[in-house]
């Protein structure tokens, strides 16, 4: 471990992993390491023994369900839209051959009690219980606005200038109800709350045309997801990595991560007896002091809100859903007098994430109060009898600095949203600050052949 | 019309036993005296001909170094549909390391999974560590394929992918009905994120 590296990558979550693949396709000499001697932290799918592990130390794992192996459970629930930031990067990076990846068969939203499919079709939407007749001919109106407006052709604004004008002033120019607009911001543009209708349109529109499109790719859902678990994504890149020549060590405990005492700046990390120095390090908020600052530790992550998780094992697919393998259901917030929707996200044994017969729900929110899973209760209770649950709070950490000045760029926490743009934005973040430059994905990665 | 079947394979053992020369000589029918040990992994593919006319592509994956700190994704054995793990028969200590990882893929790997154990280097038998008869024994304990090869000479070397590309086949319907990335039944659901988007309600593959 003598060696000077141009960046020492601490965690392999997905965000890690992704930015030691590309920092290693870039030529620069990375060395990645992870207290844990399996990949992903976070962003790891567990199976029932590391499940067990995590949740009931004391408990054995069941038998009864199937095989330890035939498990791959997500701590952290995401999709990937069919098209967007995400699969641009999978693509370029070619990093596609190692993974397979299902469609989601079905994405819904909650509503006066029941659960509606979101339409994927025109015809669909026609057919759709969601909006009355004239409703109906309206939001026609507004998606025809919204997928002919761009930004340099102001023939097509109609007087909104999207880059100032609220959301909420364009939803009244089209006379949508509050339930319409429900179904766009939440279930569509997949804002958690309702602050958006504040903001200035365009990222909602740009938010809703890549909603259309991923739609559009595939035909059942908006998203797709990999074989075997998100577990595999990080696992991918970090193969990317080691192609390139990035050296990988699980199982490695950073027991201080070292500055100079004069300029603050980044050093090297010790494990042990051994010390790697690298001109600057990438890591995940736990460490950084993310949940166990020590005495006299710099502060360099904060915490900014929790989600609560909970893992649903199901021996059912979910009631009122026409029985589908895969699917997405979203309880906006106003539906259920709450400030952020709750996610549902269920898998079963077609990804390769549990043994036959079994389904996975993942219900998940933002925290507001003081009892956590209670407010999981409105998303708990469209899934019919729940064989197990495993609940998990989490906060959420995020850098105190860019990192520039020290040369410790510090990544963020897993966010609640359903997808995995946010971390596709993290990725982009850490790379301008990192490098100095915007992340660029012209030119495809070629593995090289010998 | 004959069939034609793609699979994944993978070579585990530990480094300087030869794996990546193995693959050379099969894919390129060379052999390097002074082999760097790999970093910068090569993907390479090379198809057997079956006498039936069956063809077998195998999809041949090298470790890229990731082992070599005890840090190997299990990814990259996970839908494979076959493994060679490498031993050198001059150095009886990584023939214990093929059989680690032998019994890793007995654990984590699909149980279809044909495995074949691979005692590397034979025209070094002067310095011979590991007697035929041992490692032939543990094999058939285990039900393994066993062989010796050379990478230098090339002994053994074609003769091994052949084997495994004939049982392949017998195999490849209980690793498609499990699902194994590996042997894709024809039509499955997958999605090809390298084609262009398909329009709307013309969905690339159906669940019908
Ligand atoms: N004599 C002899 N030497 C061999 C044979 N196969 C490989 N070698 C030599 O053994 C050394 C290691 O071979 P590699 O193919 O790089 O071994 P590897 O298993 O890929 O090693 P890592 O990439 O480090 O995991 C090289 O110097 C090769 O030339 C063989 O059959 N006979
Ligand atoms: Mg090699």
């Amino acid at each position: 471990m003598d060696e000077e590296y141009d960046a020492i990558v601490l965690g392999t979550g997905l965000t890690e992993c992704i930015l030691s693949g590309l920092l290693s396709v870039d030529g620069k000499k990375v060395l990645h390491m992870d207290r844990n001697d399996y990949y992903g932290g976070e962003s790891a799918s567990l199976n029932l023994t590391q499940l067990y592990r995590k949740f009931r130390p004391d408990a054995t794992a069941p038998t009864d369900i199937g095989r330890d192996r035939d498990y791959a459970l997500d701590q952290i629930p995401k999709f990937i839209f069919a098209s967007g930031g995400m699969t641009d990067l999978l693509v370029h990076t070619d990093v596609t051959r190692y993974l397979e990846f299902k469609q989601i068969s079905g994405s819904y939203v909650y509503r006066d009690g029941k659960v509606n499919k979101v339409p994927s079709t025109e015809m669909e939407a026609l057919r759709s219980p969601l909006m009355g007749l004239f409703e109906k001919r309206r939001a026609r109106n507004f998606f025809v606005y919204v997928q002919n407006w761009r930004e340099d052709d102001p023939a097509t604004h109609q007087g909104l200038d999207l880059k100032k004008v609220p959301m909420k002033d364009v939803y009244a120019k089209f006379g949508l109800e509050p339930g319409t607009q429900d179904f766009i911001g939440h279930a569509m543009a997949l804002y958690l709350h309702d602050e958006y209708k504040e903001q200035p349109a365009k990222e909602t529109v740009l938010r809703i045309v890549q909603y259309s499109q991923s739609m559009a790719r595939y035909g059942k859902s908006p998203y797709i997801y990999p074989m075997y678990g998100l577990g595999e994504l990080p696992q991918a890149f970090s193969r990317l990595s080691a192609v390139y020549g990035g050296t990988y060590m699980l199982d490695k405990h950073v027991d201080e991560v070292l500055t100079d005492p004069a300029t603050g700046k980044f050093i090297g990390v010790r494990s042990g007896e051994e010390t790697v120095k690298a001109k600057l390090v990438i890591g995940d908020p736990s460490y950084f002091g993310a949940g166990e600052m020590k005495e006299g530790q710099k502060v360099r992550v904060m915490e900014e809100g929790m989600v609560v998780r909970a893992i649903c094992i199901l021996k059912h697919p979910i009631p009122g859903t026409e029985d589908v393998d895969s699917l997405q259901i979203i309880i906006p917030q106003n539906q259920v007098n709450r400030q952020n929707d709750i996610y549902i996200a269920l898998l079963s044994h077609h990804q390769g994430v549990c043994a036959q017969g079994v389904y996975v729900a993942i219900v998940s929110t933002v925290v507001e109060t003081s009892v956590p899973e209670k407010e999981l209760a409105p998303g708990l209770a469209l899934l019919g009898p729940i064989f197990d649950k495993f609940v998990q709070v989490s906060p959420l950490y995020t850098p105190t600095t860019t990192g520039v000045e020290d040369q410790i760029f510090i990544t963020r926490s897993y966010d609640a949203t359903s997808h995995l743009e946010t971390v596709v934005a993290d990725v982009r973040d850490v790379w301008q600050r990192v490098t100095g430059e915007p992340l660029k994905l012209e030119k495809k990665v070629v593995e090289v052949q010998e | 019309m004959s069939k034609q079947f793609q699979f994944k394979l993978v070579l585990l053992g530990e480094s300087a036993v030869g794996k990546s020369s193995l693959v050379l000589r099969f894919v390129k029918d060379q052999f390097d005296d002074y082999r760097e040990s790999t970093i910068g992994a090569a993907f390479l593919t090379q198809t057997v001909q079956l006498e039936d006319g069956t063809t077998v592509k195998f999809e041949i994956w090298d470790t890229a170094g990731q082992e070599r700190y005890k840090s190997l994704a299990p990814m990259y054995y996970r839908s494979a549909a076959c493994a060679i793990c490498v031993y050198d028969i001059t150095q009886s200590a990584s023939l214990e390391k093929a059989k680690s990882w032998i019994r890793e893929l007995q654990r984590q790997a699909d149980p279809s999974i044909v495995i074949a154990l691979c005692g590397n280097k034979s025209d070094l038998a002067a310095r011979r560590q590991v007697s035929q008869e041992e490692a032939q024994k543990f094999a058939e304990e285990e039900g393994l394929m066993w062989c010796e090869t050379s990478a230098k000479t090339g002994e053994g070397v074609n003769e091994i992918f052949d084997r495994i590309a004939h049982k392949l086949p017998e195999v490849a319907p209980l690793q498609a009905q499990r699902g194994t990335a590996a042997a894709k039944p024809a039509g499955a659901r997958s999605v090809d994120l390298n084609k262009g988007p398909a329009g709307p309600g013309t969905p690339e593959s159906c669940n019908c």
